[in-house]
């Protein structure tokens, strides 16, 4: 990867970044579309494990997106990327902090927060959508998910141990 | 998101039940990782822009090469047929927890059309079809924040 794409990576991801409202799991398809659609730096399979691993790592979910960064271009790709993540969000919060608008019932951010919670809702369930595809090749892994949404819905069970089932159901061949 | 709650509420007392979920209702409305923004405003808060940073480092700092290790062991064994079926059964978990997540996030939801709508425009249009996200947030935000607005009102 040479320079220009590696500062196409990081432009995209920080206007992802900045859009991110109600989490970085809203412009996950859209990392997926740029990273292994467009320009297959990555395959689809890659991104999945990627995303999995994360989840399963010590530490902030949205890890992922730093090892995106290194499966794509190493340290300096880990490194774009998690600037990236960080330099919107960092610069709104301040801002925001700074501006001291403590209030957060004031009529105007009610209404984003209402507004764009259904989207966000919508692309948070487009994420899901898109690794569900990527992850799952046969009925064996949508049971497995099923399941795992099943569980996760009736219990409280720490989500790890949820991982830890499905790692280990894939290693007896069930997955 | 729970031992962030467990340790600045409970343990070391610097926020209250209800500040905590105020300032976490910040963090939402703001763009990037909630609990991220949460110990940024936190970090700035106690002790200014210094804080802020602090905040960034010990977010960021032990996590990041927690990751580039879990990289470089994925880049040296992925292609081992065990690893590859263990990661296909975690995969299969962790998508799980995602639909889960958007599903109690779609439960609060009001009983009304239009919040619904907006939902499964941004589904169809980002996940099914696969075009830009800018382009769908571009079309969709600007209405459904005007909708809630006069609803508000």
């Amino acid at each position: 990867m040479d320079r220009s794409d590696l500062m196409a990576l990081f432009l995209h991801f920080l206007m992802l970044s900045a859009m991110a409202v109600g989490g970085t799991q809203t412009v996950m398809p859209d990392m997926h579309r740029y990273v292994v659609d467009v320009h297959q730096w990555i395959t689809s399979r890659q991104f999945a494990d990627a995303y999995a691993l994360a989840q399963a790592a010590p530490g902030p979910n949205v890890m992922y997106v730093t090892l995106i960064g290194w499966q794509v271009a190493g340290w300096s790709g880990a490194i774009a990327t998690t600037l990236a993540l960080i330099i919107p969000s960092t610069v709104f919060t301040l801002l925001f902090a700074r501006l001291s608008a403590r209030n957060p019932d004031a009529p105007l951010g009610l209404a984003l927060r209402r507004g764009l919670a259904p989207i966000a809702i919508g692309l948070t369930l487009s994420s899901a959508w898109v690794l569900v595809r990527s992850v799952n090749h046969d009925w064996h892994g949508y049971l497995l998910t099923a399941l795992t949404v099943a569980i996760a819905l009736r219990t409280r069970l720490n989500p790890l141990w949820l991982i830890a089932g499905g790692t280990l159901a894939g290693v007896a061949g069930l997955a | 998101m729970f031992w962030a709650r467990h340790v600045l509420v409970e343990r070391r007392r610097w926020l209250t039940d209800r500040e905590f979920v105020e300032t976490l209702a910040m963090g939402q409305m703001l763009p990037g990782p909630n609990i991220f923004n949460l110990g940024l405003m936190m970090g700035y808060r106690h002790a200014g822009l210094p804080g802020a940073f602090a905040a960034m480092a010990g977010f960021m700092g032990w996590p990041f090469l927690i990751v580039i290790g879990i990289g470089m062991l994925y880049a040296r064994y992925e292609h081992l047929v065990l690893v590859q079926q263990a990661l296909s059964g975690m995969s299969s978990a962790a998508v799980g927890l995602l639909i889960t997540n958007g599903v109690k996030m779609a439960s609060i939801l009001p009983r009304h059309w239009r919040p619904w709508l907006f939902t499964l425009l941004a589904f169809a249009g980002v996940g099914v079809l696969r075009w830009p996200l800018i382009g769908v947030l571009g079309v969709l935000a600007p209405f459904a924040v005007a909708a809630a607005w006069k609803r508000t009102r």
